[in-house]
Order: C-alpha cells, then structure tokens, then sequence
C-alpha cells in the first residue's frame, strides 16, 4: 500500500482539469517520471507557484470536480511520482477518480461543508493530513490545531488500494 | 421496473458486481491510439502481461500526431506499430491510412447499437450516437481491457434529454451540443450517462449524433447515447448487410436497446431549440456559451476546422458553403483537417477542397494535431482561436492562446472577417 499521510497543499479552487495538473505537451512522454517536474506547471491560482508550493507534499486538498478533463491517467502519474497519492475534494471527474483507485492512490470525497470547514481553519497554516486506512479516518493538524474526520471509501476501492491497482487485482480476479 | 439503454446493454455484458453499484462488464471493442496506448503497452510488457484478449476486438490508429513531428512521437507510433504487428492486431491504421479516432472507427463500422466500447480518450463518448455504451478510459482500464476484454464501472444512471422545437436555419448540432453543456454546466451529469432524444435527434444525420454525442463529456458525462433507429441502420448497412436479411431486421433486432417506457431516470430534461442563435464559447470551460453575435467583432488569429468533433463530411460541407468564392480575412490563418482519408477524398469530389484552397485555407491530412496543441497548428502566447473542436481549456491549442468553440459555419464566417462572426451577419 502506498502512503496517504503528510504534508498538505490547499488548492483553493474548483475544476481543476488534466491540462492544469499536467499539461497535454508532455503526453509525448512515455514513462510516469517524466511528468514529475511539469505537475501544475499551468495552474492559474493567485499566489500560487509550483516550484515552491509543491516542495515536500504529499496531500492536497481541493474544491469541486477536481481532475475534469481529459481521460489522461498522466494526471495520477504525474501526483504519483511526486509522492502525492491522496486527493481530498468534495468530488472529482469521474475518469479521474477512477485513475486514482487503479493506481492503487485515493482520491476520497468528503462533504463539501466540511471541506470548506478545513479550508478556513487550515488554509493559511503548514497542516499536515494523517490516514488511518483501517479505521477510515484523517486527522488534520496544524501548529495549535487538529481535526478528526471519518471517510468513506467503497470496499471495491478499498481492494484496488490493497492490491496495488486494478491491473493486479483484475488479473487475479476474471 | 424499466430499463434505460445503457441498463439494457450492461445487463447483456456484467460479469460481476465486485462491490455496491460497481458492475465489470465485458467489451465488444478495445480503440486504442498512440498517446495513451503505449504507457499502457509497455507497462503490460514490464509486468510480464504483453498478452490481448481478442486481437479481432482492438482497433488501433496513429492520429493525434501523423506523421510524427519529432523523435519522441515517432517512438510513440512505433511502439503502437510493433505491438499491433506482433499482436495479429489487423484493424491497424498507419500514416497514410490514419484519421482521428472517433471519425475513422465509425465510418468503419466498428460501433454498433448495442455495444461496449472503451478507449483511452475522454471523446469516446462519441460512439454513444450508435445506441452504444461507449466510454473514455484511463490507461490502466485500458490495460486490463486490452489484457482481459472486461471494464469496471460504476452501475449507470441516465440523465434523459429531449431535444425539441425546429433547428433554426443556421443552427448546427454544434450549438445544440454547446447549448445544452452551457445550460446544465460542465459537472452537470457527472458519473451519468445522457440519452439524447426528441425530434431534433431523430432528424439528425449520425454525422451530427456524433458531434453532440462526442460533447456528452464536456458535461461530464460517461457517455452520451441517441437510440438506434433507421438512420442508424442505414448507416452502418454496408457492415451489416450480411447478418441480417433486410434493414428492417437490423432495425428490430438493435430496437432492443431503446429504453423502456417506464425507465427511470436520474433527471429528465426538455428543450426546446428553436430560438436558438449560433453560439461560441468565451473562456477557459466549454459551459462558458454565448451568442457569437455578442462577442462580434473581437479579433481572431486562427481558425481552425476539424477534429472528432466538427471534421467529418457535413462539417466541411457547411464550412465551405460559408467561404465559397471568398477569401479569407488577411490578418486571419484557416487550418483545415479534415478527420478521415475518405472524408479527405470525399471533399475533393465534391470540390470543397478547392473552395478551401481558393479562399486562401490551409489543408492538413486527417490528424488531431492543433485540436490538443502538439502539431498542426499550434497557437502562439496571446492569440485567438475560433475552433470546431471541443475543448477550450487554459493552454489546449498552445500555451497562453484563448480557443472559442464554434461550429464550422461560425468558424468559417470568422475567417472571413477576421474577428468572430455568425454567417447571418456576413
Ligand atoms: S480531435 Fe481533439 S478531442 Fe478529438 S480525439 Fe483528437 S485530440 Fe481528442
């Protein structure tokens, strides 16, 4: 199983497509470490710098219909190769959030309230998520803050996380 | 209980239901092109896997970037090409052969009422115009369907939408398509599947079925759907003529996969299109739709007309009436591809490759190239597109270009003008 704990970057927008998490360009590519340097290169948000923001994450946090877009499982890749293997949002594209589980990463929907509970409490502070994958539970803590929170996930995605992705878990299965 | 069509097909195809509301299905059809198939291909080979289910099922295209612009594209092609060969893939489309997938695989006849299809593209959803449950992919779905002929999905809910009123003079399905992703917004049938009805379809050539259906994704759908009906079977008779002993036959037997009267619906929708004005796009999300006449006059560096969307026979045709014996606008460049070789060939039979060329286009083989920016076509930093295609996404067409979404007769009106334009205006 991969890791689903650290250091968190908000993300505070909504749609955000494939060609902002890796740009079309790069489809030349043929293996997964290619993308890793060009994750978010065009994402348009104020204040917001991929070179620097992106350092150490290995969480990110979001608004609506994160991942829309293209089919492209390049967006995955490119967050798998950077050590990001969960995504939190209120709800996700759904080919997206597919890639994610295939590749044995989570991209977790959590209500959008409490969403944007965490975004007003945590935004501004260096937070870091924790997952407790048997117990189904983040917790969320910054300096002189933290917050429990409970997620669902549907056992079909839980196996894909165990099995390390639907390649191996197909194969073992039909 | 009722069953909508793509109820109707999974229950024809579900091989499990792993888990609440996931049902695998297996396929009637793996479409691969080269971007996304070869991350697929070699990770199949690094995992020991280099296996397909059933080579007669995968049909395989070079299209995105023909013929190859540099090494890296090259080598893209080339490990398409060695694994069709050593896969005994023969619906294989080389340089030369090749057009944009969801133009050249139906015009072979590969989608069908009633089929499971999917591809590593998000514009899949374009064979839904066939009565066909059709879907975009990830590579690693699209592995486990090349490997083991079965896809994963969550069980369908249908958003029905039925189209009504006259099409306006005018009025394209491009603007029908456009319309309706401005009214129900680019999450709007997120995880459902949209069944277009009403008369307004059922009049509609399958030319133009796909180009609404090909759109469905804009919406977020997973796939769009018209029923199969006669326009349907006379499409696809050439393909079909030795399986059944008349047309009324076919029609019969995929009549299956109309929906039940009492099927039941996620959202049930009406519109009516007959006010409807020719319409573009004005930002970064295709739901972002206006009246072109409201942003006339803006100026725009290149036109482009092709793609999965808007680069079939019809579309040409409509492009051309606008420009024939005109020329274009001087401060204005108009690319052409036209998305298959026989719709190429087609165009030069009926003369709209001159009127094309006479009016000072450029015409390009079948390719998506500037459709994505990689080839073709590519926009400068700072420059307007108006486009057929169907993404206007912040960098698409090329780094920092603005693309508006139009339909051919838009498009090839801006040309001539030089700024966005509707043909009425001219
Ligand atoms: S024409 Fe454009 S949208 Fe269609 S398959 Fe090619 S790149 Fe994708």
């Amino acid at each position: 199983m991969k890791n689903f704990s650290g250091k968190t970057l908000f993300l505070d927008r909504s749609d955000i497509n494939t060609d902002e998490i890796i740009p079309a360009k790069y489809l030349t590519e043929i293996t997964k470490k290619a993308m890793g340097p060009h994750l978010l290169e065009d994402l348009k948000m104020d204040g917001f710098d991929p070179e620097k923001d992106l350092e150490g994450i290995s969480v990110i946090i979001t608004k609506e219909n994160f991942g829309c877009g293209s089919s492209r499982e390049h967006a995955p890749w490119a967050l798998e190769v950077n050590d990001i293997n969960l995504v939190i949002a209120p709800n996700f594209a759904r080919i997206f959030r597919q890639n994610m589980f295939n590749c044995g990463m989570m991209a977790v929907e959590i209500e959008e309230s409490k969403v944007n509970e965490i975004f007003s409490k945590f935004a501004n502070k260096e937070t870091s998520i924790t997952t407790d994958f048997d117990a189904k539970t983040f917790s969320i803590n910054a300096e002189d803050l933290s917050l429990k929170l409970d997620f669902i996930i549907s056992g079909f995605d839980e196996a894909l996380v165990k099995a390390g992705g639907w390649v191996e878990y197909a194969d073992g299965n039909y | 209980m009722g069953k909508t069509t793509a109820q109707k097909i999974f229950d024809t195809h579900r091989i499990d239901r792993p888990s609440e509301g996931i049902e695998v299905i297996n396929l009637d059809a793996v479409f691969c092109h080269e971007i996304t198939t070869p991350t697929a291909i070699v990770d199949l080979m690094e995992r020991g896997k280099d296996r397909v289910f059933d080579p007669t099922k995968i049909k395989a295209v070079i299209d995105h970037v023909t013929p190859a612009k540099d090494s890296l594209t090259a080598m893209q092609g080339k490990v398409l090409r060695e694994w069709a060969g050593r896969q005994n893939i023969k619906d294989f489309f080389d340089v030369g052969r090749n057009g944009v997938c969801h133009a050249i695989f139906p015009e072979k006849g590969f989608a069908r009422p009633g089929y499971t299809i999917i591809m590593g593209d998000s514009h899949t959803c374009t064979h839904g115009a066939f009565g066909a449950f059709a879907a975009g992919v990830g590579t690693t779905d699209l592995e486990v369907g090349i490997l083991k002929g079965i896809c994963a999905f969550l069980s369908p809910e249908t958003i029905r939408i039925k189209l009504t009123g006259k099409i306006p003079a005018g009025i394209y399905p491009k603007d029908i398509i456009l319309h309706i992703i401005g009214s129900i917004g680019v999450n709007g049938a997120t995880n459902h599947v949209i069944e277009f009805t009403g008369p307004v379809i059922d009049e509609m050539s399958m030319e133009g079925r796909m180009t609404v259906c090909n759109m469905a994704i804009e919406a977020g759908a997973t796939c769009g759907i018209c029923y199969p009906d006669m326009t349907t079977v006379d499409y696809l008779w050439p393909f079909i003529s030795d399986d059944f002993s008349s047309k009324d036959e076919a029609l019969n037997e995929y009549r299956k996969f109309v929906p039940d009267e009492d099927a039941v619906y996620a959202k049930d929708l009406d519109m009516d299109i007959s006010e409807l004005k020719p319409l573009v796009t004005y930002g970064y999300k295709p739901d972002l739709v206006k009246p072109a006449a409201e942003l006339s006059g803006e100026k725009v560096d290149q036109v482009y007309i092709g793609s999965c969307t808007n680069g079939r026979i019809e579309d040409l045709r409509e492009a051309a009436a606008v420009l024939k014996d005109k020329k274009i606008a001087d401060s204005v460049r108009v690319v052409v591809s036209p998305a298959t070789p026989d719709i190429y060939k087609q165009a030069l039979k009926e003369g709209l490759v001159e009127i094309f060329m006479e009016s000072g286009c450029c015409l390009t083989n079948p390719t998506c190239g500037a459709c994505l920016g990689m080839s073709n076509g590519v926009l400068a930093e700072g420059e307007v597109c108006v486009s057929t295609t169907n993404r206007n996404f912040n960098g698409r067409m090329g780094k920092g270009g603005m693309v508006h979404l139009a339909s051919p007769a838009t498009a090839a009106a801006s040309a001539l003008t030089g700024t966005i334009t509707t043909a009425d205006q001219l």
